[in-house]
């Protein structure tokens, strides 16, 4: 402790006398989607990022913010042009797991740091993993994972499952059939931004379905449960947090009521961090958070924390501090596995109505100190 | 798989198909009778879709959300044709193209100014809400009932004003030969905002009509967008009656070949990847109906000679 007050009084003197400041500043390039269809989640993570940096009053952080309109030709440019002209240490940011491969393995192979706020296919987490890759979200498989253990714990034995035919997509009902390995009343790949499921749903009616799992992001989760709503059918739905996050909610309405999601986030999760964010959130933009702001929030102080054990320069001391995640999570326990994943609980949410406002409590945990499968393929 | 799926799934296929000539039928129109290409279209069908959510969030009506959205679109679309388009119709497609994805952009980023990033709330109202049983056991939204009925009459309301009005003999006038029918003293300028105006209008009563059992949100225009160039290519360009078949025959070959490909498939494969392929196939499938409809009539199932 002394010797680090007593280094940051030699900075001090080194700033007032040569203004020689930069070499503890990092620098964050953060790209995200800022426009179009997927911009709510974007923005989100960004505004979380942000909120962390503020609170902290983190004047040794300088954050660039970019769009890249959800195109990875597009993110590509921008992270070459933070890393050659900009000269940022730390990548941040990116939504899309197809935007995430385009840009993280050029960004870590140049020596950066990239800390995932959401994307983290398993490529990256298995035979292409890499030390100066976190992610601080998830591993793409762990919230449908969770959601089979949960039909299966619920002793369910015929759920129907979907999902748009796209990698993600077969991720998602491969990790759903890992954890819940029972008889399936039907499997169907969707197409990718279809929005009309009259079809899918017609089916799932002459199915003997006694649930009905769906991993559906953005507009077309809206459109399966409006119209799943309106079919007639009554059966229990799952699925994870996607499609039922604060952002699209207000959206779907009451056709959301009661629907069981997956989540390692939730605004009710007791912890001091999760109060404080929660409350300062709504505070600074005047809407309740999603579960993508908390992962911009928690990436930022994650980032913090390993700013204040280590300097960026050296590589290897910023990498253990990193991945040592001594912060204050609004999860709760984090921790990463060995494949700079996260190691943590993933809760069974429901989705409630409080006051005029549609949002989700936590009903149980489907899965505790959860990793993923892919930590033995990884090598390091 | 039963009879019941299957009526369930033509039905479906129906009220996709009538979805989509709304659309369909105003690009249609512009196209015949203006020879213009507007990709900006699908964003008349977002405007619409977002009218009718802010209004149906203000008033809780249904109606007048549609009301609104009519308007709403009608209004764009006259807009967009005096401001821009009325300077495009001398230029060549690739100005027009280039004018009209332009005006894409606008739209979208102007709406997501205007509303948010978030997705918008509309819903279907009570009276419609809910399935209701046909003949033969087959339960089926009400709602989607209603859709396809709106659809044919607003088809056959299309007929009439094509074939019965002194509009309608203007536009036809238009499509068959626009200097002359400036010649003869037809205020074409007046005619082409009146036409934009409709096609206009009709795109947004299907974005408000569908935005009630879908997503409102930016960008919600451009895969319909897709499926009515898709239509209006099968059915020959500045025909309603081919605008009409084309966008039923898409949309029961999209629904009922999303149902039985993946069957089909199951009969000689393992039933995950036969659903894999089979729904891979299924979404190439409408293309594939395009391309068979090209090589035996070139202009169309009912186009005329360009």
């Amino acid at each position: 402790m002394k010797m680090k007050t007593l280094f940051a009084a030699g900075c001090a003197a080194m700033l007032a006398t040569a203004g020689l400041a930069d070499d503890h500043k990092v620098k964050v390039g953060m790209i995200t989607t800022l426009s179009g269809g997927g911009a709510g989640l974007g923005i989100d993570s960004r505004d979380g990022f942000l909120l962390a940096a503020k609170l902290a009053g983190a004047d040794n952080l300088e954050i660039i913010v970019e769009d890249d309109q959800r195109k990875p030709d597009i993110a590509v440019q921008l992270a070459d042009e933070m890393i050659q002209s900009e000269k940022v240490d730390v990548l941040t940011g990116i939504v899309w797991s197809n935007l995430a491969m385009a840009v993280v393995p050029a960004a870590t192979a140049q020596g950066k740091f990239y800390l995932s706020t959401n994307a983290a296919p398993s490529m990256l987490a298995g035979k292409g993993c890499n030390p100066n890759y976190f992610s601080v979200s998830y591993q793409n498989d762990n919230l449908h994972e969770a959601a089979g253990a949960y039909v299966k714990n619920e002793g369910y034995s015929k759920p129907f499952i979907l999902a748009p035919n796209y990698p993600a997509g077969q991720d998602s009902l491969t990790g759903f059939k890992r954890l819940y390995g029972g008889e399936l009343a039907g499997e169907v790949y969707t197409k990718l931004g279809q929005t009309d499921y009259a079809a899918e749903l017609a089916q799932i009616r002459a199915s003997d379905a006694d649930s009905i799992f769906f991993f559906l992001p953005g507009g077309m989760g809206i459109s399966f449960l409006k119209q799943y709503a309106d079919s007639g059918l009554d059966l229990p739905v799952v699925g994870p947090a996607f499609s039922f996050d604060q952002g699209i909610l207000q959206a779907v309405g009451d056709a959301a009521m009661g629907v069981k999601n997956t989540s390692q986030w939730n605004k009710d999760i007791d912890n001091t961090a999760n109060a404080t964010f929660v409350k300062e959130f709504q505070a600074e933009y005047g809407r309740l958070p999603s579960l993508y702001a908390a992962q911009g929030y928690d990436t930022a102080n994650l980032l913090l924390s390993a700013m204040d054990k280590a300097d960026v320069s050296d590589a290897d001391a910023f990498r253990a501090a990193l991945k040592e995640a001594d912060f204050d999570s609004v999860r709760g326990d984090f921790a990463f596995a060995a494949n700079n994943h996260p190691v943590q609980d993933i809760y069974v949410r429901e989705v409630i109505k409080e006051g005029e406002v549609f949002t989700n409590k936590i009903i149980g945990t489907a899965l505790e100190d959860h990793a993923n499968v892919y930590v033995d393929e990884c090598e390091m | 798989m039963t009879a019941i799926l299957f009526i369930e799934q033509v039905l479906n296929g129906l009220q996709f198909g009538v979805m989509l000539f709304l659309m369909a039928a105003g690009l249609t129109l512009v196209f015949g009778v203006m020879g213009l290409i507007n990709l900006a279209h699908g964003s008349l069908y977002m405007v619409g879709a977002f009218a009718a959510a802010a209004v149906a969030g203000a008033t809780g009506s249904f109606l007048l959300a549609l009301a609104a959205a009519l308007a709403a679109s009608a209004a764009a679309g006259a807009l967009v044709e005096l401001l821009v388009i009325r300077r495009l119709y001398d230029r060549d497609h690739l100005d027009q193209v280039l004018a009209t994805f332009a005006l894409i952009l606008i739209f979208s980023e102007g709406t997501r100014w205007v509303f948010g990033s978030f997705p918008l709330f509309l819903d279907i109202p009570d009276y419609l809400s809910g399935p209701v049983t046909l003949p033969g056991g087959i339960e089926y939204p009400l709602y989607r009932l209603t859709i396809i009925l709106t659809g044919l009459i607003i088809a056959a309301g299309l007929f009439w004003l094509i074939s019965r009005t002194r509009l309608g003999v203007r536009i036809r006038a238009g499509e068959s030969d626009r200097q002359m029918i400036a010649a003869l003293g037809v205020d074409i300028s007046k005619l082409y905002t009146v036409v934009f105006a409709l096609g206009a209008a009709l795109a947004g009563l299907a974005g408000a009509m569908v935005g009630a059992i879908q997503s409102v949100q930016v960008g919600m225009g451009e895969p319909v967008l897709i499926l009515a160039f898709v239509v209006i290519v099968i059915g020959g360009i500045g025909s309603i009656k081919g605008a009409l078949i084309g966008a039923i025959l898409v949309g029961l070959t999209d629904t009922l070949g999303g149902l039985l490909l993946p069957e089909l498939f199951k009969l000689f494969m393992e039933a995950s990847a036969a659903s894999t392929t089979g729904s891979a196939l299924a979404s190439m499938l409408i293309y594939i109906l395009m391309a068979c409809v090209l090589i035996w009539k070139p202009q169309g199932l009912f186009g005329g000679q360009a």
